[in-house]
């Protein structure tokens, strides 16, 4: 049942009770604005009614061969129908995988060894990759389950036993020891944040979302819900128009852009290419980033051409739903030094912890800790990586509270702002997303030939370095095997082969001498 | 056209340039590569590459880029 009271004039919303089931946001949606483009790709669009249909038809045909409380993996191109199909998975009862087709086998097989999916849906372009899968579950059309004969008796029965703790979704991150991490969030983590998150930016029906970030990405999942709840419209920019700026200005102005919730990278990539020479989204009214430290030259780019344009800092990670605080870039303002990440969204609180878990004194340097809602349910299959990074509240002796260690560092400036300085160990932020360096090393150590090697990040270049000492393997051998295991963001821009590698003297590499000798700048 | 050959194999050495005519549409060459290869292809052929080059077609083949590279020079 829809749990929202509409008001006849206004189409705003009043709340009767709070929502359990994002499908609500879905039914809500397409209640109020059933004819309106909800999702729309280069090649189609769908109304909020097809959408909800087509979720309805997908669920009714995986519900007829998967259990409610299971994985399904989706394996599909970033298109307009893909969200129907996550939503079909949720209607279903079961939690959904987004897998981007453009991620190597061996990195697909990872993941799908890790869920153990019943079921994998798959569209037209990607079958045949699908059939090469390690995958033992079933295999079911996206193009056939969309026409399946829609079951609402069954629906409803699953829907009654829901509630707001069960997974709504998986998002797979880089993990240290050569394995991703599937980070599972709730339907209540996504109902809290995308609440918090929609009514602090002002999001509304009105807006027009460009949509720049991989599904299996979890910027994503603010576009995706956002749409949703407000019953805005979503536009997938095609990827190579990150490439191409007059195309890129061109899809925005079109398109009627209003909204961009991008990886930093992405603005950075615009502002490079000198984007705004051709034109200025005549629309853009709401630029919001995160992913990355966003440098102050690119961002003054973007504002300089966007004057009245609100700009906001986003940070967080997977884990914690998104993000768990903000900060609104002043107008006028110039800007220097480093953009804080500001405040805590309502619902969240953040502490700053020294070694001992104590509160740091002002001003000092702590490890940045998330409490809240938002909080993942943890990593799926994966208890021990759950236990580390999930851990008790050590300011609260009297009763559990999950606490989520990011391993960030950061501090409060005088403006009671937090300030992100970096990480604890050797995660990085590259073109957008998270990696750790040691996931890169276990794929280097793995190639026949190789003796030892250790990454290094070069934070103002933003280049992955990769010293190597191995035998008889070229900087172009080594390229061409670890595509066919990492992701295309997370290969190394210089690899520097060295005859011995230097260690300190307890016998580990050395990568304070190795980044005084190889890396220029600061780096991880 | 060895000079760019050169550009081409010290950014991403693993991509076969020679049987390639879809390196932006086929997603081979990301917007980060783009903007690195602007920068050295203006530095090493001392041309402009202005926003209005950077369409796919410019792009997507090695004939391509050396096509927009020699009208470029032309206009010098």
């Amino acid at each position: 049942m829809n749990r929202y009271i509409i008001r006849k004039h206004s189409f705003s919303l009043v709340i009767g009770d709070m929502p359990i089931n994002v499908l609500e946001f879905l039914e809500h949606s397409a209640a109020v604005y059933p004819d309106k483009p909800a999702f729309a790709d280069e090649h189609n669009s769908y109304t909020f009614a097809q959408t909800l249909h087509i979720a309805k038809a997908v669920g009714s045909r995986l519900a007829r061969t998967v259990q409610p409380g299971n994985p399904v993996a989706v394996f599909m191109e970033r298109c307009a129908l893909a969200p129907a199909c996550f939503w079909g998975a949720v209607y279903a009862g079961c939690f959904y995988v987004p897998l981007d087709a453009q991620l190597p086998e061996h990195r697909l097989n990872l993941i799908l060894q890790t869920i153990q999916a019943p079921a994998l849906l798959v569209d037209a372009k990607n079958a045949a990759m699908a059939q090469k899968l390690r995958f033992n579950g079933e295999l079911v059309r996206v193009e056939e389950a969309a026409e399946a004969a829609v079951d609402e008796r069954t629906l409803q029965i699953i829907r009654d036993s829901t509630i707001d703790t069960q997974p709504l979704y998986a998002i797979f991150t880089s993990g240290s020891t050569g394995v991703p991490k599937g980070v599972l969030i709730s339907h209540k983590s996504v109902l809290g944040f995308i609440e918090q998150f929609t009514e602090t930016f002002g999001i509304s029906a009105d807006d027009v979302i460009g949509n720049q970030a991989p599904f299996d990405f979890d910027v994503s999942v603010k576009d995706l819900y956002a749409t949703l709840k407000c019953g805005a419209t979503l536009c997938i920019i095609p990827r190579q128009y990150f490439s191409m700026p007059a195309r890129l200005m061109a899809f925005l102005s079109q398109h009627r852009v209003t909204t961009i919730i991008w990886a930093v990278s992405a603005l950075c990539v615009a502002a490079s290419l000198k984007a705004f020479d051709v034109q200025t989204p005549l629309y853009l009214n709401k630029v919001l980033f995160s992913g990355e430290v966003m440098p102050i030259k690119h961002l003054n780019t973007w504002r300089e051409h966007l004057p009245e344009a609100l700009f906001v800092n986003l940070y967080g990670p997977t884990e914690i739903t998104c993000n768990c605080s903000y900060y609104i870039v002043e107008r006028n303002q110039p800007l220097t030094g480093s953009l804080p990440i500001g405040q805590p969204f309502r619902n969240t609180r953040i502490l700053v912890l020294n070694k001992h878990n104590e509160p740091v004194s002002e001003g000092a340097i702590g490890e940045l800790c998330v409490l809240g809602s938002g909080l993942a349910l943890g990593y799926y299959n994966n208890p021990e990586q759950t236990a580390r990074a999930f851990v008790q509240n050590p300011l609260n002796p009297h009763y559990p509270e999950r606490m989520y260690r990011t391993g960030d560092l950061a501090r409060y400036n005088e403006r009671g702002e937090l300030l992100f300085l970096g990480r604890s160990d050797y995660q990085i932020k590259h073109m957008g997303h998270r990696i750790e360096l040691g996931e890169i090393e276990t794929a280097v150590n793995a190639l026949e030939g190789v003796r030892s090697c250790c990454c290094l990040y070069d934070e103002n270049n933003q280049f992955i370095y990769l010293l190597h000492e191995s035998e008889g393997l070229s900087e172009k051998d080594i390229l061409l095997a670890l595509r066919q295991t990492l992701p295309k963001y997370m290969l190394p821009q210089r690899i520097i082969a060295l005859e011995h590698m230097p260690l300190n003297k307890n016998g580990k590499i050395d990568r304070i001498r190795l980044r005084e000798e190889y890396v220029p700048g600061k780096s991880s | 056209m060895d000079k760019l050959l050169e550009i081409l194999h010290e950014l991403r050495p693993e991509l076969d340039y020679a049987h390639n005519d879809s390196l932006i549409d086929g997603g081979h060459l990301d917007s980060f590569d783009i903007v690195t290869l602007v920068g050295e292809l203006n530095d090493a052929f001392d041309i402009e590459i202005g926003v209005e080059d950077l369409i796919p077609e410019n792009f997507n083949s090695v004939a391509a880029m050396w096509s927009l590279i020699q009208r470029l020079r032309e206009q010098v």
